[in-house]
């Protein structure tokens, strides 16, 4: 019996459920830093006093500045200090930083800095980033705060447009967010007094990627630095790019020959780590008489905030949205303006799903809005207008592979069972009070992209790859090193299962070391949906050529043909007898019996793999119900239901333990979740008691169907699930909240769809006046 | 008229924790999050907010579901204080709420974990037969980003049911 497809308990989870874990603030004996962080949100430094670190120490030091490059002629290029220099760009961003023995002490002193700013005029949200005499972010490199501009239309959309059965323009908002991992950001790093070797520990997703940009940044080898993620308290995106707080750490530690950490706050996390997703979304569609979406134009813009962010710059959400917009439909024709545009706010980084839950949400309320003016039901016009030949390829080159596009809308709408809801639904409005609603969404999820994808974004460095090395030690048991960094996924247990099965053994005797530079060999880490792909092609690839070895020595101890060896339960038997040796016996005379090898072969049973795919499409319809209270605005959401194909299924409880975990976060997107600016660019959500996630009482029950189409595309015919739940599930809410006001005539194309906004979408369609009449 | 010492003093404490009396010093405005972290060495209970909204913080004490970093260490002289680290059986048997965390996959990063687990096992001790209505409601004064709640849900039940049988 295969290991692969079976949901074993977690190997992570002993350590964890112990309270015996490791998670950065629990190194300890390290002096405290804090950062000393601009209260405005535009300003010029004029001075800073006080007991603290600031840029001219650095300079001093030759510390260089972070550039995050896109090699495009739309691009401004930027150097980005560690700390400010000059300038302050947005509240929150780091101006100094101060040393205490203890936190207390450290806080004590970063409040006796003070700085002297002037201030000056911000530019905040999309609008007033946008308008014209806009206060400029980088005023020095730019006269505009336009920072990336993508643009790209097929032959003949305007005429497309023009002779089209039915136009839809279409104008969707979502806010902006954050990834919110319940374990803030932190760092703690240590320097040999003899050697002057440094040891970072930090909560980040890509351990070789940092060690790179620090030892750029610090004129050092790679080899004098260490890079360790320890237990990692969730990430979603906002622990990919380089935390300036990081390299500082680093630079401190060496600077004072002492330990250091830095533990960011909650606060400190909400305000000045990394945000996400406040987009802006302009459609025109044209349908043709039997509504099938034609051509499809688009004028995208991303909020990116005051800096880019390494390696993946603030081209990510842009762009992105640029490449994805046909999603799962076949526009023939397809153009589009998409625009990253700077503003006095918080720097951006990818957060789960990145720009593909407002892709998604673009598109499937476009579905939703155009099926009635052309006569249909949401059901019918997706069924018209999903992929269903294969491969597909987009207006923009994207190769999706086989998929499941229509099947899944199809279980999912007769699992939920449409028609007995819309009975119940005529019955509620006849009723009055609390109005149920019922939302669909089919999409696609790009996963598990290597090289290929990222060399076409042009990126200043071009991530990627995944390399394993693997190995069996003289006790039988495999160690499998991986450049991945898993963090609360379950990687760990899902590789031993793969191993498990190609050599033959038990997944109890593997062991997976990750994130640690020391440890293994360089890769890109875990992020985009990407390790199970990668680090598990990898792994899979790695342990086939174990097995052959395994194979051939078996083949020699046995005097059998090294093609009829068998590898299972530990053994290695000729296939059709009992004639056997067992596995352990081989690592023993690899290892210490290489008299026994085969001429010319190499002692020990060590492999190395790398793996690098052009990436797969995973898909899935998300269907949610609502109840939807028109008098306060209140939305809850009752049922959901998600059918996904995400290829084979390594491990089927850990796949629906990261489709719950997305769904809940997009249920959140959807509904709560919004970091907001005042006009002059001070943050009003700083606590959680401002930016608010879901508990338990918020979320139902998700119901999890599968379908499983094996990819040609990855060796394993796995495909990524990572983000998957967060990119579908806005747009099976708010096209659920919609449904359940339509008999109101309301249309609400905004996340997340607060009470506030449910109320006025109510009142703008109703003309009821304000306040909840009850 | 009880001396009131400045808040940067540190002043013997006694906290028995897990069974053990730990004695430390610490400024009156520790918190016994801090207490335990730092001066006991007991990493596993976690701090996600140290603003009382998260409960990766959650302790037990004298029975109870508190927030380690709303209480000061001084305030929890004298009562009975149980944390993650000392959940588990002696021998190193895992509880059952700990068991039935891994059995259902109740955890994905597991630094709400400790908060979880000390949660439900305080609601289960002083509610054995709590309904799945009150036991949602109890569960939802901790956060979880990683899994979505349901198996952490499934998992607490099952443990009341299984006590219940
Ligand atoms: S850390 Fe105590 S409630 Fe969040
Ligand atoms: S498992 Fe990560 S926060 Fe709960």
């Amino acid at each position: 019996m295969s290991w692969v497809g079976r949901s074993i308990r977690r190997v992570e989870d002993p350590t964890l459920l112990r309270g015996v874990g490791m998670f950065v603030g629990d190194i300890g004996g390290a002096a405290a830093v804090r950062f000393v962080r601009s209260p405005v949100a535009s300003g010029l430094i004029r001075a800073v006093r006080g007991p603290a670190y600031t840029i001219e120490d650095l300079d001093a030091d030759g510390v260089g500045n972070i550039e995050a490059v896109l090699h495009r002629p739309d691009y401004v290029r930027l150097a980005q200090p560690l700390l400010a220099r000059e300038r302050v760009r947005y509240v929150g961003e780091p101006v100094a930083v101060v040393v205490g023995d203890t936190a207390a002490e450290a806080e004590d002193l970063a409040e006796q800095v003070e700085l002297d700013i002037e201030p000056l005029p911000a530019a905040v949200g999309i609008d007033g980033a946008l308008a014209p005499g806009a206060p400029l972010v980088h005023p020095d490199e730019s006269d505009s705060n336009v920072m990336v501009a993508g643009e790209m239309a097929t032959p003949g959309l305007a005429e497309a447009l023009d002779r089209a059965h039915a136009v839809v323009d279409l104008e969707i908002v979502s806010g902006r967010q954050a990834a919110l991992p319940l374990e803030a950001r932190g760092s703690h790093a240590v320097t040999e007094r003899f050697g002057g070797r440094t040891t970072l520990h930090a909560s980040i997703q890509a351990p070789h990627m940092v060690r790179t940009v620090i030892c750029d940044l610090l004129g050092m080898p790679e080899a004098d630095l260490r890079v360790v993620a320890p237990d990692v308290g969730g990430a979603f995106g906002q622990k990919l790019p380089l935390a300036r707080e990081d390299a500082i750490v680093v630079w401190l530690s060496r600077r004072l020959g002492r330990p250091v950490a830095w533990i960011e706050d909650r606060s400190e996390n909400l305000m000045a780590s990394w945000h996400s997703r406040e987009q802006r979304y302009r459609l025109r569609a044209g349908f043709d008489a039997e509504a099938h979406l034609e051509s499809l134009q688009a004028d995208v813009v991303a909020n990116v905030g005051a800096w880019p962010c390494y390696p993946i710059t603030w081209g990510v959400e842009p762009l992105m949205a640029l490449a994805e917009l046909p999603g799962p439909y076949t526009p023939e024709h397809y153009g589009v303006r998409s625009r990253g545009v700077a503003s006095h706010t918080c720097p951006m980084s990818p957060y789960r799903g990145v720009s593909r839950p407002a892709i998604t949400l673009a598109l499937e309320r476009l579905m939703d809005i155009a099926a009635p003016r052309l006569g249909l039901d949401p059901v019918e016009i997706r069924r018209r207008n999903l992929q269903s030949d294969f491969p597909h390829t987009s207006p923009t080159g994207l190769r999706h592979d086989e998929g499941t596009y229509r099947e899944a809308m199809e279980l999912a709408v007769r699992h939920v069972d449409l028609g007995a809801f819309r009975s119940r639904q005529h019955v509620a409005r006849a009723a009055g009070g609390p109005q149920p609603g019922i939302g669909i969404c089919t999409f696609s999820e790009r996963t598990g992209y290597g090289t290929p994808a990222f060399a076409a974004r042009a990126m200043g460095v071009t991530p990627g790859y995944e390399n394993v090395e693997l190995s069996m030690d003289p006790s039988g048991y495999v160690t499998v090193r991986i450049g991945a960094s898993p963090h609360g996924q379950g990687l760990e247990t899902a590789l031993s299962q793969i191993v498990a099965d190609e050599v033959g053994t038990d997944p109890g005797r593997v062991r997976v070391v990750a994130s640690d530079t020391d440890r293994t060999p360089y890769g890109w880490g875990s992020f985009a949906s990407r390790a199970m792909v990668l680090a598990g092609g990898a792994t899979y690839l790695a342990a086939q050529q174990l097995a052959t070895k395994l194979g051939s020595l078996a083949a020699e101890a046995l005097e059998a043909a090294a093609d009829d060896i068998v590898l299972a339960d530990g053994r290695a038997t000729v296939a059709g007898t009992s004639v056997g040796v067992d596995i352990a016996e081989l690592a023993r005379i690899a290892h210490h019996h290489t008299q026994r090898l085969p001429a010319g072969a190499t002692p020990g049973l060590s492999v190395q793999a790398g793996y690098d795919p052009a990436g797969t499409f995973s898909n899935a319809c998300h269907v949610a119900e609502v109840d939807v209270d028109p008098d306060t605005g209140g939305v809850s959401v009752r049922r959901f239901v998600v059918v996904e194909d995400a290829g084979r299924l390594i491990n089927p409880m850990i796949v629906d333990g990261q489709i719950r975990g997305g769904v809940v976060q997009g249920i959140a997107n959807a509904l709560l979740e919004e970091i907001v600016y005042d006009e002059d660019g001070n943050i009003l959500t700083t606590s959680l008691m401002d930016y608010l996630p879901p508990t338990v009482a918020e979320i139902p029950d998700i119901e999890i169907l599968h379908l499983e189409t094996l990819s040609d595309a990855t060796v394993t015919g796995a495909k990524g699930v990572g983000e998957g739940g967060t990119i579908g599930a806005p747009a099976a809410v708010l096209n659920a909240v919609n449904d359940a006001l339509a008999h109101l005539g309301v249309e609400l194309n905004e996340m997340p769809a607060t009470p506030e906004r449910v109320r006025a979408a109510v009142r703008s369609a109703t003309g009821t006046p304000a306040g909840p009449t009850n | 008229m009880t001396e009131i010492s400045p808040a940067d003093e540190a002043v013997p404490v006694v906290l028995r924790v897990n069974g053990t009396d730990r004695r430390i010093a610490a400024e009156p405005r520790r918190t016994l999050a801090d207490a335990l972290r730092e001066d006991c060495g007991l990493t596993g209970t976690h701090l996600g907010c140290e603003h009382g909204v998260c409960g990766a913080c959650t302790v037990l004490l004298d029975g109870e579901p508190v927030r380690s970093c709303l209480l000061f260490a001084v305030q929890a002289q004298g009562a009975e204080i149980r944390t993650v680290e000392g959940l588990a059986d002696d021998d190193g048997t895992l509880h059952p709420l700990q068991e039935a965390f891994w059995r259902h996959h109740g955890l994905q990063c597991g630094f709400c974990t400790p908060g979880f687990l000390m949660l439900s096992a305080g609601v289960l001790e002083t509610r054995p037969d709590i309904g799945d209505e009150e036991l949602r409601e109890a569960l939802s004064s901790n956060l979880c980003r990683c899994t979505g709640y349901q198996t952490i849900v499934e998992a607490v039940r099952s443990v009341r049911d299984a006590a219940g049988a």
